[in-house]
């Protein structure tokens, strides 16, 4: 550390080599393993952070390895096969339509490959709640225009950009279900007004979105033939009645006496 | 570290030290005389040894490695005397080129970059005064890619932008699309557009008026020929958290914020002769001269590549090099065309507007409307005619514009706009390219180691991520690599080409 400081007067002033011999004793005596190992990491920074974005990475890769886009299964399969693939791989549950039986998977992930025998049946409900799925892992539903009904309840990595690509639905969707979900705000629930066929969506339980009594007021005015469950109205809301109106009724009774 | 003077003293020569309040360490002073006052005084110096120990402590602190203390006073914040690469202007432009090249070289110390902004309040500057869009909806390729590029760089930009150990970056993106509004006579105007934006894969839809009327039912559709809106990566966002994103991680990866002025350049000079038998200057710049704020001391900086990112006055800053100032009829005498236009912002109330679902309109007559906010408020403006351009020496607002350009044709757009009030209004300048209102990269022909990034004409903020991405590269590849932008380069001023963007707000 010393010698490093004596490094730095040097590059700042000739006269320097004076008040170098004076402090010789210092330069020699050795640094710290723990400063040692310190400076060099002070060196390497731009590594240090990416080895940290490494291990990052790694820790997202779950997330990205469960939302891959299933090219090759979709040129193989089809198209309706590659999201029922990705929907089971991810974890969740879905109907094909004109058939009442879920597809799902037990409780070790495990899933039967049946839907593979029947390429032409389109999917019409979904149901990812508690899942991984992000806006990368919804380009594999994209094909399913016959989508009728999409639980996406408590996923922590739905967000903003996750809706905004809903629009793709927006022709056939009816129910939707966005509750719990952790990284919803006001500016994403904005995008759902492309979806005109909405029936029912249930906004209930975001924790990003402040005031959830007034942006329930405000999608519900922005889908008018919706159903929307979310937040009673005067939540968030700063009423100050209670405050008020008894200082008033107060200060009458004052003034009566 | 140092090691402190030993100090000896005896119980009498301190009285007299303190006595005589003595600042310098001129201990062993031995007197005869001592006061009786002995308690009190005795308190007082070790009171004051005990200050000056610890300004001496601090002293010490402050020389550690990793401090700027030096022995010789130097003016704080003075840039370096070498660099790499100098950037001109701290906005969201000059931030994100800094942050590129960063990206691209791993290793802290391989390239040396200074970014050079003169306001550090950013009172002036466009990105902060901004409204914030982003769109899909031009008219040109490049547009379009630069766009699609800036908006897949938002979706992630935690993983670009994050910083360890800070808090995540939010935009405050909202994701409602632009709605552009066509008359009879742009309507097949929009159509190409609309042709060009499918094909590089941008979600945007038309609508007839009638389908207009009932996805906007606020909206007057009289005049309306077809409507075209953004279904998705379009939207508006808070532009100071991108510019401070970009800012917070390009320095944390050893970029140089100097806060001063680039007052000149030195520059060597070259002759050379273009085929016509003209004779040319071409200059390369090697010192830029950057002047500190409230004081005439000024620093040469020693640098290889300067980029001017200067927004609205990087047109003052070509000034400088003596462009535009050669003889007449030769390419030298053609001057960076970019210059400030002033645009005024307002911000009006009105409780019964469009609501979550409210777009960013733009209307064919100029005017554009969004919200912001919850709270029944939106922000409004519009360009004034090329005759009308008001003063551009400070950045006051003309409420008469609102009130006679403005506000006839917003109530006429929009009939609930009939009662509003006017809550607020900023202004801002355009980096205004008056050749062609589009961006400007690459280099300066006759000064061969600037690199422009400007013009944006009032689309910089959003273009602004993959802008910085394609100088970058051109800078440390010598090619663009991702999104070809050499349409954008500057010979197409110097040869008279415009290539027009139809979608200009
Ligand atoms: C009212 C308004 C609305 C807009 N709306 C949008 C929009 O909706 N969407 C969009 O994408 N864009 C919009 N823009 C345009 C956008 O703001 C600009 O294109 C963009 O911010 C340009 O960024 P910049 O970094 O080039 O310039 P600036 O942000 O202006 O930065 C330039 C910096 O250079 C500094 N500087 C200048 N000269 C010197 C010098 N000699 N030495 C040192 N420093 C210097 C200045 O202080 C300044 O900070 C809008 C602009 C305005 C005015």
């Amino acid at each position: 550390m010393a010698a490093s400081m004596l490094f730095q007067m040097r590059r700042h002033c000739s006269l320097v080599p004076c008040l170098t011999v004076a402090k010789r004793q210092y330069a020699s005596n050795p640094p710290s393993l723990f400063s040692k190992v310190f400076l060099q990491l002070n060196q390497r920074f731009l590594e240090v952070e990416y080895l940290i974005r490494l291990g990052n990475w790694f820790k997202n890769r779950d997330v990205r390895r469960k939302n891959l886009f299933y090219d090759y299964a979709q040129k193989k399969y089809g198209v309706n096969v590659a999201a029922a693939y990705s929907i089971l791989k991810l974890g969740g549950a879905f109907r094909f339509a004109g058939q009442t039986e879920w597809f799902c998977t037990d409780s070790k992930g495990k899933f039967s490959f049946d839907f593979v025998n029947t390429p032409d049946s389109t999917i019409e409900e979904i149901d990812l709640s508690r899942t991984l799925i992000n806006q990368a892992g919804l380009h594999n539903l994209m094909s399913q225009r016959k989508l009728r009904s999409l639980s996406v309840q408590g996923c922590p990595e739905v967000d903003d950009w996750f809706l905004a690509r809903l629009h793709v639905f927006s022709e056939t969707l009816q129910e939707l279900n966005l509750s719990h979900c952790p990284r919803i705000t006001v500016g994403g629930l904005a995008a759902l007004q492309h979806l005109r066929q909405l029936q029912q969506l249930d906004i209930s339980s975001l924790p990003q979105v402040q005031s959830p009594g007034l942006v329930h007021i405000l999608v519900e005015e922005m889908l008018p033939h919706c159903k929307v469950i979310g937040a009673e109205y005067d939540q968030g809301l700063q009423i100050q009645t209670d405050n008020r109106e008894p200082t008033d009724a107060d200060s009458l009774r004052h003034a009566q006496t | 570290m140092f090691s402190l003077p030993k100090v000896r003293f005896t119980g009498r020569s301190y009285k007299t030290l303190s006595l005589i309040n003595s600042h310098c360490c001129s201990f062993g002073v031995n007197s005869s005389r001592s006061f009786g006052t002995g308690r009190h005084v005795r308190k007082d110096f070790i009171q004051d040894l005990e200050n000056q120990f610890k300004a001496f402590r601090d002293k010490a602190k402050a020389a550690m490695p990793g401090s700027d203390w030096s022995p010789i006073q130097v003016t704080r914040g003075l840039p370096p005397e070498r660099a790499d690469v100098v950037i001109i202007g701290g906005g969201v432009i000059g931030w994100s080129i800094a942050y590129w090249l960063k990206r691209k070289l791993m290793s802290r110390d391989s390239l040396r970059v200074v970014l050079v902004e003169k306001d550090p309040t950013y009172s002036q500057a466009s990105t902060v005064l901004s409204a914030g869009g982003i769109r899909q909806q031009f008219s040109l390729k490049e547009n379009i890619q630069l766009s699609l590029a800036s908006a897949s760089f938002m979706k992630n930009i935690n993983e670009h932008l994050g910083v360890l150990n800070e808090d995540p970056i939010d935009l405050q993106f909202n994701h409602s699309g632009y709605l552009f509004l066509a008359n009879e006579a742009w309507a097949h105007i929009m159509e190409e557009s609309y042709a060009i934006q499918k094909e590089l894969g941008a979600e945007v839809t038309l609508l007839s008026p009638a389908q207009l009327k009932e996805r906007f039912p606020c909206v007057n559709t009289d005049g309306v020929a077809l409507a075209s809106l953004g279904l998705e990566n379009e939207g508006w966002f808070d532009p100071w958290t991108l510019l401070n994103a970009f800012r917070r991680k390009a320095m944390s990866m050893g970029v140089y914020q100097c806060f001063g002025e680039v007052t000149g350049f030195r520059c060597w000079t070259q002759n050379a002769e273009t085929t016509d038998g003209d004779l040319l200057n071409i200059k390369r710049i090697k010192y830029v001269n950057v002047q500190m704020p409230n004081s005439l001391e000024y620093q040469p900086v020693e640098c290889a590549v300067v980029v001017n990112a200067a927004g609205a006055s990087s047109g003052k800053i070509g000034d400088m090099l003596g462009i535009g100032h050669g003889p007449k009829t030769s390419v030298a005498a053609i001057p960076v065309p970019v210059e400030p236009r002033k645009r005024f912002v307002y911000v009006v109330h009105c409780p019964d507007g469009p609501g979550l679902e409210c777009p960013f309109l733009i209307d064919y007559s100029g005017v554009y409307l969004r919200r912001e906010g919850l709270g029944g408020n939106y922000i409004t403006g519009m360009s004034p005619e090329e005759s009308e351009e008001p003063d551009c020496s400070n950045l006051d607002v003309d409420h008469e514009f609102f009130q006679e350009k403005i506000w006839p044709r917003l109530a006429h757009r929009i009939p609930v706009f009939e009662n509003l009030k006017v809550s607020g209004a900023w202004a801002g300048f355009y980096d205004y390219n008056s050749f062609d209102q589009n961006g400007i990269v690459g280099l300066h022909p006759l000064v061969n180691n600037m690199y422009f990034a400007t013009g944006f004409s009032g689309h910089g903020l959003q273009h602004s991520p993959a802008v910085g991405r394609a100088v970058a590269e051109l800078i440390l590849d010598g090619r663009f690599k991702t999104i070809d932008m050499s349409s954008f380069d500057f010979r197409r001023i110097l040869r008279q080409e415009p290539m027009l963007e139809k979608n200009i707000v």
